[in-house]
């Protein structure tokens, strides 16, 4: 038996930009375990809540990651909303429903160029960025932020997109499909993305199911979930039909999410086609008491935000289940059996947000 | 629309209210500790396609809860973290870190 | 040569100390086209050994502070530390977090503050700009240290 010994992974490691620690457990050059360790980034923003007003924690609740940070004012804001009972205006829902998707195809970009420089092939994360750069144009124009919005607040969105700017960002996107066409059948196409990704990582369905994980990650291997079907936003107004595939392995996860890209240009398009017209917020008076559990599709899966309130402006309780999170038991059953070679693409194929697992 | 149903349970039944939602195939979602004076108020939130069942038990401070990272795996994350941020005492769990999971300045903080 | 010359293309390593990720992504964002600071000759690396600035987001825990020490000396002398963002500068909105000592400068000297939260491709660039001046002083602050040496050295040996 060839002898085991243990390879220090991270914190700080090239191709991520995040901290994160593994005790990798070899035997020769293949991974039989690995062991997590957090904590490098944790902060402990959800006890902020006790410093600041339910209104004020929407910019914490922004802030938790900076790549999925529409959806987390979102997800806070509307689970704050449904324990006062507000009645966002349509226009304010549609509107979310729109920034969400953006940041869906923003992210999956943002992965995409990730993955392809852990490859090793530079260019083509370079032209994946440049993709992006347009998504980030299009938030600049419709909010005057490019990572961080903060057009979110309770009782609705502080922004509205005119038609005229939703014409644009239509074209825009319109320009963007046929390149990102080109650009995404490399990563499908190419034999030298394909001899890294196929057959490698696999994740049963089974699996996905017993260790919990969640969004592209879960439906690559052949789950058919997504939150987006739950009823929140304006989803439930148009057509929709999750993304799934039975591969399992990390070229399957990489045609999902290339997959979701296209799908959520549709789901602009459909939206832009059919948004109501009205007012964009409401004004809040009172202070929040109750609690409720709200579940968001977020671009890395299902997150789950808890508030808990109690009558004054300074809630109980904040907690957010982040996407990452879910996701790291499942990571760590794919790392066993590959080589360690191959443990930062796999690390990368979750999609792993640090900064939102450890808030 | 997707339905979610609190029930109340005692910290003895909760393995085998546990063992039930794994029979009837439930995913685990997350499991969330809030501060209640005097003790805690633990919820473990269970999937079923898209319909959520939360199990909730409230605990005294000192009060020993036993981990249910042998029937959900994953659960062992949220478990360290619960012992780690609000020092909420469970045993059995998996993979212990003994408090290292998160290796904050301050031990506890939402004790 | 070498001396002077290093500052027209440093090499950039970045770390994220415990920031949301939005500078991250802000800094990666200056390395890709539209912003392309590498057509500048700067260079992003994953080794501390070949970094000259080291460019942190985030503020420090006390998790990651030996991290971020380490990182630190591993670098080669002349180098040049760039806070990223308002929670590098000084913890900005999390400053209050139990879990936050503060900005970096609570355990590196930091030579220059970018501001803004996130931080914009522009200000890290500027930022950079002032790091690489910052840089060539202290090479040639670094040159005289060693012809001053180097002199004495000669000196005891004529001797």
């Amino acid at each position: 038996m060839s002898t085991r010994s243990i390879v220090p992974f991270g914190p700080q490691h090239p191709v991520l930009p995040e901290p994160i620690h593994l005790d990798l457990v070899l035997e020769d050059e293949k991974v039989v375990e690995a062991i997590p360790s957090i904590g490098f980034v944790h902060r402990g923003l959800e006890k902020l809540v006790e410093k600041k007003d339910f209104n004020d924690y929407v910019y914490v609740a922004e802030r938790i990651c900076g790549i999925c940070s529409f959806m987390h004012g979102m997800g806070y804001c509307e689970a704050v909303e449904r324990i006062m009972e507000v009645e966002v205006p349509e226009r304010a829902v549609w509107l979310r429903s729109i920034w969400c998707e953006l940041s869906r195809i923003h992210s999956h970009l943002l992965w995409l160029g990730l993955l392809a420089d852990a490859l090793g092939f530079e260019s083509l994360f370079m032209h994946t960025w440049r993709m992006r750069e347009k998504i980030l144009d299009m938030f600049e124009y419709s909010t005057g932020g490019r990572v961080i919005f903060s057009v979110n607040k309770i009782g609705g969105v502080r922004r509205d997109m005119d038609s005229a700017m939703l014409d644009d960002f239509l074209r825009i996107l319109d320009g963007m499909s046929a390149e990102l066409k080109e650009l995404t059948d490399t990563f499908l196409g190419d034999k030298a993305v394909a001899g890294r990704l196929s057959g490698v990582g696999f994740l049963t369905k089974e699996q996905a199911h017993d260790l919990g994980a969640v969004g592209p990650f879960m439906r690559s291997s052949g789950i058919l979930r997504d939150t987006r079907t739950t009823g929140y936003g304006a989803y439930r107004h148009i057509d929709f039909e999750p993304i799934v595939s039975t591969a399992g392995d990390s070229y399957a996860r990489t045609d999902v999410r290339i997959r979701e890209i296209f799908q959520s240009i549709g789901l602009i398009r459909q939206f832009a086609a059919k948004i109501p017209e009205g007012d964009i917020n409401v004004t809040v008076k009172g202070f929040p008491q109750g609690e409720h559990f709200m579940r968001v599709e977020q671009p890395r899966g299902e997150a789950v935000y808890y508030v808990k309130a109690n009558g004054t402006k300074f809630l109980d309780r904040v907690r957010v289940r982040t996407p990452t999170f879910a996701n790291l038991p499942a990571m760590l059953e794919t790392l066993k059996g590959c080589q360690l070679a191959d443990v930062p693409v796999l690390i990368l194929t979750i999609d792993p947000c640090i900064s939102c697992t450890e808030r | 629309m997707p339905q979610q149903r609190f029930k109340k349970v005692t910290p003895e039944d909760l393995v085998a209210e546990v063992l039930m939602l794994k029979h009837e195939n439930y995913r685990l979602i997350q499991i969330c500790a809030t501060r209640l004076p005097g003790g805690y108020e633990l919820t473990y939130s269970f999937g079923l396609e898209q319909d959520v069942t939360h199990l909730r038990l409230t605990i005294d401070e000192n009060d020993e809860v036993l981990s249910i990272s042998n029937i959900y795996a994953p659960s062992f994350l949220y478990e360290n973290e619960i012992a780690d941020l609000f020092g909420v005492k469970i045993k059995f769990i998996s993979l212990d870190y003994q408090g290292n999971l998160y290796r904050t300045s301050r031990k506890t903080p939402f004790k | 040569m070498a001396k002077t010359e290093l500052a027209k293309s440093p090499w950039l390593l970045h770390y994220d100390g415990s920031s949301c990720n939005g500078c991250d992504i802000e800094v990666l964002a200056c390395l890709t086209p539209v912003y392309d600071v590498e057509r500048l000759g700067v260079i992003n690396t994953g080794n501390p050994k070949h970094a000259d600035i080291l460019l942190i987001t985030g503020g420090v825990n006390s998790q990651n502070e030996p991290v971020v020490r380490q990182i630190y000396e591993q670098m080669p002398h002349p180098k040049v530390v760039c806070a990223v963002g308002i929670c590098a500068c000084n913890g900005g909105i999390f400053k209050e977090c139990y879990n936050i000592l503060g900005g970096v400068d609570k355990v590196l000297p930091v030579d220059v503050y970018v501001p803004g939260c996130a931080a914009r491709p522009e200000a890290i660039i500027d930022g950079v700009v002032k790091a690489l001046a910052i840089l060539r002083e202290k090479q040639q602050a670094l040159g005289k240290e060693e012809t001053a040496k180097e002199a004495a050295s000669d000196a005891t040996a004529a001797v």
